[in-house]
């Protein structure tokens, strides 16, 4: 059965001129995820889309366990493990050799695994309905034509079905896309690099016998001239991307019949399969100088654009939303100055930095720009078949990692040694407790983690007591007495040994940017 | 930080570069470009300090 997206009910504008507190702009996973986070945390945002269905076609596929933590403290965990496909290994191919298998599956001890693939509409679907329970304020087929800036709000004007309207938002969030509407109209550069390659991302339907795996080959004999990389989604969906090169014609290329041999010689003569979704593209890695200006925060796509080589590009944006929800809320409750919003930038800047220069790497690794680069790639290929130490440097795509904000001003450095564990600026990692998953437990609130005997705790805090032998003890590095601060996005932002509750609150304070 | 030798530090030099010629000589350019690209990742990683290999770069640059 191919998929059949949904078509969202567009309702006639009822308060032209109104003021909000808070518009997203895009209806994408971002949006949908900022805007959740949002509701959930009390503040009910309306959301604007210039459609009225999911996206379409080659969008964001590998969710990576960061994203899955996120999603599950929005309540997504259990729909996105049971649709999606969980995958943790990885092989690279060179000619017709293996060139060696990685595992990213990580120390046991922890819900989610490395990677599910999902195709984005999946997650989309889920996304809406959660928002529409959660309050979000959808509103399909809303395209913003104009948007004026002032110093405390920003003016949109729309065009909906029913005609045009006007609405205000003390606060802009601006997640539509790579091509954002209202970046081109506040004239921001979004500069970077453009890659001379061509890639046809075909969306596969097929019975395969291929595992649930992340298969990279360089220059395979059924493709000799390119790279194939190969992802299983949901639905026996599959991912086939193939390396085209500069010179190829895009039209040409995405017609059918000139993709179907292509995947045949892939799959051999006797594999049945349709094709879903084909479309060619040229990657770019780049971003706005600033995600915050004034009144408008961007995120997703239309702050940072990155090659989908290591699965950067949706799980980064997710973590934008992730950062930049509590923080907002907080702001609007009147728990914390605008200057808050400024750490948004100052997290989620080097995090893009860290996903484009990781993007970047792996395109150059895949479409060597000269001779050199081709005869280095070449070694390193043929090094690693038989030597581990050149495996490393094999680059296929560096895979999504969480990004730690570990040069944030939010955080409070420690005053001891720790012998291991997360420093602050890591996101809380997961452990199995007597009463589940410890992430499951926190609330989505500034929370402590105590070990042993509660210490005295200052107020606006939640606790998460454990025992001082547990895994969840051994997994950060605590002892009796130790007491773990966890922001409401649960990165930790300061650990102890036996602290007092003057350096909790004042860590607490620092964490929400109060004087 | 290390720094990157630059005096002699290579006992019986003739012999390595009697042994670097030996392996290049029936190579034909390619080849020869990827044994040097091998030979150059198995001393980089044998030397395992990412500083001194870029001092090494920087320094080989300087006069081309």
């Amino acid at each position: 059965m191919p998929y059949t997206p949904p078509r969202y009910p567009t309702r006639p504008p009822t308060d032209p001129g109104a003021r909000h507190q808070v518009v997203v702009v895009g209806g994408g996973m971002v949006g949908l995820t900022v805007a959740l986070d949002l509701a959930q945390r009390g503040i009910k945002p309306v959301l604007l889309d210039d459609d009225d269905t999911v996206s379409i076609g080659s969008r964001a596929i590998c969710h990576a366990k960061r994203s899955l933590e996120i999603l599950s403290r929005l309540g997504l965990g259990d729909a996105l493990l049971a649709k999606g496909v969980t995958w943790n290994t990885g092989r690279v191919f060179s000619g017709e050799k293996q060139v060696y298998a990685f595992d990213l599956q990580q120390e046991p001890g922890h819900e989610f695994p490395a990677f599910i693939n999902l195709q984005q509409y999946h997650l989309e679907e889920l996304l809406v309905a959660a928002c529409e329970k959660a309050g979000v304020d959808l509103r399909w087929k809303h395209r913003v034509t104009c948007i004026t800036p002032h110093p405390t709000h920003t003016t949109l004007a729309i065009e909906t079905p029913h005609g045009p309207t006007t609405l205000e938002a003390d606060w802009l969030l601006a997640a539509d896309g790579a091509r954002s509407e209202i970046r081109r109209r506040l004239d921001l550069p979004f500069v970077g690099k453009t890659f001379q390659d061509r890639f046809l991302i075909a969306d596969v339907t097929m019975k395969a016998p291929f595992p649930a795996e992340r298969w990279f080959w360089f220059n395979p004999p059924f493709h000799p001239a390119g790279s194939v990389l190969l992802h299983r989604q949901a639905d026996n969906v599959w991912r086939i991307d193939f390396q085209l090169g500069w010179n190829a014609d895009p039209e040409e290329e995405k017609r059918p019949d000139n993709v179907r041999p292509r995947i045949a010689a892939m799959l051999g003569p006797n594999t049945q399969f349709e094709l879903e979704w084909l479309s060619v593209y040229t990657f770019r890695c780049r971003r706005l100088e600033k995600f915050r200006h004034n009144r408008i925060l961007f995120l997703g796509d239309a702050a940072h654009q990155v090659s989908p080589f290591g699965a950067r590009g949706g799980n980064g944006g997710v973590q934008d939303a992730d950062n930049l929800a509590w923080k907002l809320v907080a702001h609007l409750h009147g728990q914390a100055p605008e200057s808050l919003l400024d750490t948004y930038d100052a997290e989620r800047i080097p995090a893009a930095d860290e996903n484009i220069l990781n993007s970047t790497r792996s395109t150059d690794f895949i479409t060597p720009k000269n001779e050199a680069a081709h005869a280095y790639r070449a070694a390193i290929l043929s090094l690693a078949e038989h030597h581990a130490f050149a495996r490393p440097l094999v680059n296929s795509g560096r895979l999504s990692r969480p990004a730690t904000y570990a040069t944030s001003p939010l955080n409070t450095p420690d005053d001891a040694e720790w012998p291991q564990g997360s420093a602050p600026g890591t996101p809380a990692p997961d452990a199995p407790t007597d009463q589940g998953w410890l992430l499951r437990r926190l609330p989505p609130t500034f929370t402590a983690l105590t070990f042993g005997p509660s210490p005295k705790l200052p107020p606006g805090l939640a606790e998460l007591n454990l025992p001082p032998t547990s895994p969840a003890a051994t997994r950060y590095a605590a002892t009796e007495g130790d007491v773990i601060l966890l922001r409401p996005d649960h990165h930790i932002a300061a650990r102890w040994h036996r602290p007092t509750e003057a350096a909790i609150a004042a860590a607490h304070r620092r964490a929400l940017c109060q004087p | 930080m290390p720094t990157l030798i630059t005096t002699p530090n290579l006992p019986d030099p003739d012999s390595v570069f009697e042994a670097l010629m030996n392996a290049h000589r029936d190579l034909d350019p390619t080849t020869s470009r990827q044994l040097d690209a091998k030979l150059v990742l198995l001393l980089a990683n044998h030397i395992g300090d990412p500083d001194i290999v870029k001092q090494a770069i920087k320094e080989a640059l300087l006069f081309l």
